[in-house]
């Protein structure tokens, strides 16, 4: 993993900030993301996961995270949340979903905490107040 | 000549288009939401604009990771509505200005606010449902759109002062344009949401609010707020209210406020909604 300068946002919890580092980082992973855009890569893609993959300069790190849909993974290896957008969009799952994936809790418990409000920002500004 | 009358800011949501496309409006989780755009759908209808400038950021649409401009215009004869995965959503091609386009791209860049030029692309939901959340569902947009993309995907966006300033000059620049022409400035995108990793669904209310009120009565303040503030208080994808500070810096230091509205949830995201009319 190519090194970084240390940014004023690492001290925020829960939160990868999609920098230029991490869009080198992440290139490969977000232009592989970005061709699901296109119905006939979807086809292929779906038909063989790991064979579209290997179609693209990934790290196999990145590839793994992609197969097991890990996203906390995929964005901490340059993912953006946009690009990986095509990959839940070509499993049918709304930003919603993913999101509640990310957060570790049900889509349903998710939702409800965003009806009730969405998540406090008490406790969740700086990594030294969360838990 | 032509001449700024009025402002628009709107949250961007594309669950709001799916609601919108799917005939959901009416139901109980949306209902309370569009009940905030009746206003500005009677209110579009009396001030009958002939331009909208239309600040949004694409979505790993038209621009992928091969390059990112951090301040494009859309200067061709016309738009498509983005196929973003799930096929293009069921609303008319945009319709630009390409002369107007090219005056404010000459004004802007000679002003020394450096510009991309962009002759071909695709809009996405960034653009397309602020106009259905304005227009509703139409055969055609009843004006001439210029887009105007903002990079807030990858950090860092402009600041915010930047964009205040390019406010500023854009309205000179619009005003310097010898055509009889109204021409309002929107402004997309926000409020306070995250999409991603276990901080994702923060909702900052008080972050919001205080963007609102500050951005009717003191924008050149607001405007010195950094970056920092935003992607740690109102989320990483909050830092898109940014695009506000374009369209609030295009219009009177003195305002007046036809609409305001907020609402907790669209999917993931805090809604904001203002009208904003220029008083001369």
């Amino acid at each position: 993993m190519s090194s970084r300068t240390p940014k004023p946002y690492d001290d925020i919890p829960g939160t990868i900030i999609f920098d230029a580092d991490m869009a080198h980082r992440g290139y490969h992973l977000n232009q592989f993301a970005l061709s699901l855009m296109k119905a006939p890569n979807r086809e292929r893609f779906k038909a063989n996961e790991r064979a579209y993959l290997d179609e693209w300069a990934m790290s196999e790190e990145q590839k793994q995270a992609v197969l097991a849909r890990d996203y906390n993974r995929m964005m901490q290896l340059g993912g953006n949340v946009y690009f990986l957008a095509k990959i839940f969009s070509t499993d049918g799952l709304s930003f919603q979903h993913a999101a509640a994936t990310m957060t570790g809790m049900t889509q349903q418990e998710y939702a409800q905490m965003m009806l009730d409000g969405g998540r406090k920002p008490e406790g969740n500004l700086y990594k030294k107040e969360s838990s | 000549m032509a001449k700024v009358s009025a402002g628009v800011a709107t949250s961007h949501v594309p669950a709001i288009g799916a609601a919108i496309d799917l005939g959901k409006t009416q139901e109980p989780y949306w209902q309370p939401l569009f009940q905030g755009y009746e206003y500005v759908k009677a209110w579009i209808k009396e001030q009958k604009p002939d331009v909208i400038f239309l600040v949004y950021n694409d979505h790993a649409t038209a621009f992928d990771m091969d390059f990112i401009p951090t301040f494009a215009i859309g200067c061709a004869d016309e738009f498509k509505p983005a196929d973003e995965g799930w096929g293009p959503r069921p609303v008319p091609t945009v319709k630009g200005h390409p002369e107007l386009a090219a005056h404010i791209a000459q004004e802007l860049i000679q002003s020394n606010f450096d510009l991309t030029f962009i002759h071909k692309m695709d809009v996405d939901h960034g653009l397309t449902v602020p106009l259905s959340l304005v227009f509703g569902q139409v055969e055609e947009w009843p004006c001439l759109i210029i887009p105007f993309a903002v990079n807030v995907v990858l950090y860092p966006p402009p600041s915010g002062q930047r964009c205040y300033d390019l406010g500023k000059a854009l309205r000179k620049a619009i005003e310097s344009f010898p055509e009889d022409l109204n021409v309002q400035v929107w402004g997309t995108g926000g409020m306070s949401h995250q999409l991603q990793g276990p901080r994702a669904g923060l909702i900052n209310k008080e972050f919001d609010n205080n963007f609102l009120d500050r951005l009717i009565d003191d924008a050149e303040e607001l405007a010195k707020v950094p970056h920092i503030n935003y992607v740690r208080e109102a989320g990483s994808e909050g830092v898109e209210l940014v695009m506000w500070l374009i369209m609030r810096g295009a219009l009177d230091d003195e305002i007046e406020v036809k609409q305001r509205f907020y609402h907790v949830p669209a999917s993931n995201t805090a809604v904001g909604h203002l009208v904003l009319e220029n008083k001369g």
